[in-house]
């Protein structure tokens, strides 16, 4: 509930916060989405505006600070790198650093916590850094560029995720852990002895049971190894302590304010601190006795302040705690209480699989569980904490539980966010959504770590949207299925598959699918026989089908790169045959305005020239695109034009579910826009990025990095895989954005680049045959008079042309005639 | 194979007795002309006419013209069933339309001319008005 005075909420006061974390984003954001009128000052100490500090590592690979910086609402005053050193509470002004003042009215701490570092002889060696910010990575990967090896002191959820950084910068990794057990926070011993096999597996050496005695210096004065307690030197160049966090409260100390023996600004659940003019949220905040270190309570902190500061009167309850961490594909769980009267336990060593439920001593209500190795029983499971258990606890963790497990209304399925199943269905009924994408837009749900994603899909298959999969009225099997069906059954023609497996004729959804299906597999030319009546117009007739029933021609131009020779030929069969003529977007050009019978005539004059088809019309390769790359640019590091003209040559002709577009940069400066298309590269210094799923169009979607630093030959081999899996499994007209949002990244990446599902022998086989196979469908059209022949405008008047189409001039160019459709209907 | 025998166009009204009365068939191309399932057009006259052959063999001629977008197009969409029916679905925006009928199946207000279509010989002919 509101105050009802009318003025606006908040007009007049002065709002500082110290910290810019995402505590603090949230807290502004939410204000901002109220409509506080007041003015918001925000004093941080690091340099950058707040980031998700959550996905913090993919800084590592590939992402930027911008990328993962949270947007600041407008009218938010944000001053950076200017830590607050003292609170006056009596004349209510902060100071900071640089010696400047800042009066208040209301003052929010969001300063987090920071990471606590054993005093241990040598840890302020160069070498030794903590992982916790933007600054700690850049800081971490440049010692790494020269070291061999790392060590990560502790061995708990961040710990493991700073050594899989290390690793993934190279180094021989190891990992030293006081507590028996990795993940002793989250994880019971025999979930231990699982996911330690699994860490050990990826080449990771783990040290548990031991602490550290002292980082030793070499002769440059740089750290050269870690003594453990137990008397062994690990010999390293990179020393990451990673040893549990302390709340930041040292202002609320000096200040006066109430803080915790342990640490933390003690607060109510108004989250106000014992000064009513002082709010503390996030990391740094102590709430009936816990100090929160994830993302999820320390964002609803926020919410519950900005709403108190809006003059509501929401409240802050113990939160959920659970975690779920993917790391080194190793996938871990945990939820509610890590301690229960009775437990039923699952254990398969071989396959690493450890998951434990906890119930209580009736056996009846959940109250929590493990998982290491295999999660879905946390997906299914964690919104029935605290309440009966659906169905027997053995049969739960055999099954996964029974199909449709319906969540109940008000059990949390985002604890990140704090959306209840309930709200998200309210969400998929109010305003039709069929997909997670728009659970995410509506509810913010699997916005923040991803973890929920699944649940969600689980909602909606529940709340029966399940968008059917079938392909039309014609065929009952989706796109995937039927791929599956033709290539397995060896089927070659529409006629046989839609006599075994459907019924009707077909229309232009499902022909055109199969025509596609047909063609990945190596059906020939897509004219030929029986498949030329699967085309639509476009296919049919090799070029797009313009508003006045003319035509375009767009001719390959392989990363976008031409001779002025071949400039001059398409200038030249422009102007002879009276085309319009435009540079497209995918950095070629389009020549508009050809009628059906002078398609042939146009392309005998490029084929001559040297031009190939360029698959405008096709849902196949478009364009790889490139900018000039290390040959002319200054900043280059790669021949990013000579990789894009060879991917296009090595995919062109490529039919697939939708249009495959790519591009090539040649560095991080990304002129060609890669991160936008359906694979896009990035040169490094080492090789080549790979990005994938990215769009323009009308969802658009960032790309997301797939593989780093890979050398030619093993990028060809990513993509051609990753091409194969996508046109075997993707929906028809289902871009690959769409399609991995689908599968997911992890799958995908497993999939790919771990050969999960032992296909990619296979998957490169095939490409190979596409590669092999290639040849030009335009050239095969004039070299065939049967083709050819269907190139009029009309059967009985072959040399007539429509006299329906017409012209006039504009810009000094030709431009359509349109008929009035009120006149022609 | 079986081909549709249409009856003879009717005499356009109000033409007087003991005129030209007979069918003004107009030979078109041959019947191996028409691929299964794929249209062509034939101009007769002023008229742009789509011819189609389904995959069964029968013949069926509607207007070329698409109402929905002005372009002479029909012809070149794609051929198949809906409930069992032939249709024919536009280039353009994708509108059904009954190729028996002429019928936009997406718009009941909307329609093509259809056209008398035969077979003599080996020489498809169709009716012009
Ligand atoms: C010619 C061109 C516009 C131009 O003058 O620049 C163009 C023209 C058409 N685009 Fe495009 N697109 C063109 C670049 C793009 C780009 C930019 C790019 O490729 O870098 C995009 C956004 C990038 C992307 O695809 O992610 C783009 C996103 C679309 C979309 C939306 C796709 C989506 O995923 O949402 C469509 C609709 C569709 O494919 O379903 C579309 C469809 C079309 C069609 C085929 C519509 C149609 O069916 O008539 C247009 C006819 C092409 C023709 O030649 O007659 N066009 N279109 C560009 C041809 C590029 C080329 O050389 O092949
Ligand atoms: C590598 C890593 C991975 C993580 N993974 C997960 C995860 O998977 N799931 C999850 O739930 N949580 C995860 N977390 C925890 C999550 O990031 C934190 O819970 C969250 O960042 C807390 O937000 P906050 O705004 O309270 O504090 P912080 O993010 O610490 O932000 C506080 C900010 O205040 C600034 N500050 C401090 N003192 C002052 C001062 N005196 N003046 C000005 N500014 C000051 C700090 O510099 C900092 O920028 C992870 C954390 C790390 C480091
Ligand atoms: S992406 Fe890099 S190499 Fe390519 S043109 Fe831009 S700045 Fe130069
Ligand atoms: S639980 Fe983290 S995003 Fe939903």
């Amino acid at each position: 509930m509101r105050s009802s005075d009318h003025l606006p909420a908040g007009a007049g006061t002065r709002l500082v916060v110290v910290g810019h974390g995402p505590a603090a984003a949230r807290l502004t954001e939410a204000l901002a989405a109220g409509g506080f009128a007041g003015r918001v000052t925000v004093l941080g100490e690091e340099p950058r505006a707040a980031y998700d500090r959550v996905a913090l590592t993919s800084y590592l690979s590939g992402r930027t600070a911008e990328d993962l910086t949270y947007p600041v609402p407008e009218g938010v005053e944000l001053c950076l790198g200017r830590p607050v050193v003292g609170i006056d509470r009596e004349a209510r002004t902060v100071t900071t650093a640089d010696g400047h003042t800042e009066p208040y009215d209301t003052l929010v701490l969001a300063t987090g916590s920071s990471p606590f570092v054993p005093p241990v002889t040598g840890r302020d060696l160069p070498g030794c850094f903590t992982y916790r910010t933007i600054d700690d990575l850049d800081a971490i990967r440049a010692a790494c560029a020269g070291a061999r090896a790392g060590v990560v002191v502790g061995g708990g959820l961040l710990g493991l995720e700073a050594a899989n950084a290390l690793r993934g910068l190279g180094l021989t990794t190891h990992v030293v852990e006081m507590a028996g057990r990795l993940m002793p926070r989250q994880v019971d011993e025999g979930g231990g002895a699982v996911l330690r096999r699994h860490i050990e597996a990826l080449g990771l050496a783990v040290h548990t049971g031991t602490g550290v005695r002292e980082v030793v210096a070499g002769p440059d004065g740089r750290v050269a190894g870690l003594v453990t307690s137990d008397g062994e030197t690990i010999e390293a160049q990179v020393v990451v302590f990673s040893a549990g966090v302390r709340p930041r409260d040292e202002l609320a100390r000096q200040a006066g304010l109430a803080v915790g023996e342990r640490g933390g600004v003690v607060v109510d659940d108004g989250m106000r601190t014992s000064d009513p003019a002082v709010y503390a949220v996030g990391e740094c905040a102590l709430h009936d006795g816990v100090v929160y270190g994830l993302a999820g309570p320390c964002l609803t902190m926020a919410e519950v302040a900005a709403d108190r500061v809006l003059g509501g009167e929401a409240v802050f309850t113990r939160a959920d705690t659970s975690t779920r961490l993917k790391l080194l594909g190793v996938e871990v769980a945990q939820f509610g209480a890590a301690e229960g009267a009775l437990d039923v336990t699952f254990m398969d060593p071989v396959g690493g699989v450890y998951q434990k439920l906890l119930v209580s001593d009736d056996a009846r209500t959940l109250l929590g569980g493990v998982c290491v190795g295999d999660v879905a029983p946390y997906d299914t499971l964690r919104p029935f904490v605290g309440r009966d258990l659906p169905a027997a606890p053995g049969e739960l963790l055999f099954t996964g539980g029974p199909a449709g497990l319906d969540v109940p209304d008000d059990a949390q399925v985002c604890s990140c966010n704090n959306v209840t199943a309930g709200r998200v269905r309210a969400a998929i009924a109010g305003e039709g959504l069929t997909d997670v994408a728009g659970i995410k837009s509506r509810t913010r749900a699997g916005t923040t770590c991803g973890s929920c994603v699944p649940a969600l899909r689980k909602i909606l298959a529940g709340a029966g949207v399940e968008v059917s999969t079938a392909l039309c009225e014609h065929f009952t099997h989706s796109r995937a299925e039927l791929f599956d069906i033709v290539r397995v059954r060896g089927i070659t023609t529409f006629s046989r598959l839609i006599a075994e497996h459907g019924t009707g004729r077909g229309c232009d959804v499902c022909k055109p699918a199969v025509a596609s299906i047909l063609a990945s597999l190596g059906g020939g030319h897509i004219l030929d026989g029986e498949q030329a009546a699967l085309q639509d117009t476009n296919d049919h007739f090799l070029a797009n089908i313009q508003r006045n029933g003319t035509y375009s021609v767009v001719p390959r131009v392989p990363g976008g790169e031409i001779t002025a020779d071949r400039l001059i030929v398409i200038g030249e069969v422009a102007r002879d045959f009276g085309l319009y003529t435009k540079i497209t977007g995918g950095q070629r050009i389009d020549l508009l305005g050809a009628r059906v019978e002078q398609l042939p005539l146009i392309w005998r004059r490029l084929v001559d020239a040297g031009f190939e088809s360029g698959h405008a019309y096709g849902k196949a390769l478009r364009t790889v695109k490139s900018c000039v790359g290390s040959t002319w640019c200054r900043y280059g590091v790669q021949d990013s034009a000579a990789l894009a003209v060879a991917l296009e040559l090595r995919y062109r002709g490529l039919r697939s579910p939708h249009k495959i577009k790519s591009a090539v940069s040649g560095c991080a400066r990304e002129c060609a826009e890669a991160r936008s298309k359906d694979f896009g590269i990035i040169a490094t210094e080492k090789g080549w990025n790979l990005y994938v799923g990215g769009n323009g169009g009308f969802s658009p979607r960032h790309a997301d990095l797939f593989a780093a630093d890979l050398d030619t030959g093993g990028l060809v081999r990513v993509v051609d895989r990753f091409l194969m899996f996508y046109i075997r499994t993707a929906d028809r007209l289902q871009r690959t954005s769409a399609w991995l949002e689908q599968q997911g990244l992890d799958h995908v990446r497993r999939v790919v680049l771990e050969d999960s599902l032992g296909i990619c022998a296979d998957l490169e086989a095939q490409m190979e045959r596409h590669v092999a196979s290639y040849t030009d469908e335009w050239r095969a059209v004039l070299d065939d008079p049967g083709k050819l022949r269907r190139f009029v405008s009309f059967v009985n008047a072959p040399q007539t042309p429509d006299p329906s189409i017409a012209f006039e001039t504009e810009r000094d160019q030709i431009k359509p005639v349109l008929i009035p459709l009120e006149a022609t209907r | 194979m079986t081909v549709l025998h249409e009856p003879p166009p009717a005499a356009p009204p109000g033409t007087p007795p003991g005129e030209d009365t007979a069918p003004r068939w107009t030979p078109v191309c041959a019947y191996t002309d028409l691929l299964p399932e794929r249209g062509v057009c034939a101009l007769v006259g002023r008229h742009q006419i789509a011819l189609f052959r389904t995959f069964d063999g029968e013949l069926f001629a509607i207007g070329n013209h698409d109402p929905f977008s002005g372009a002479q197009v029909l012809s070149r969409g794609i051929v198949g069933t809906r409930g069992g029916s032939p249709v024919v679905i536009s280039p353009m925006h994708r509108q059904t339309f009954s190729l028996a009928t002429g019928a936009c199946l997406d718009d009941p207000a909307v329609a093509v001319p259809t056209y008398p279509v035969r077979l003599s010989g080996g020489a498809v002919e169709v009716g012009a008005p």
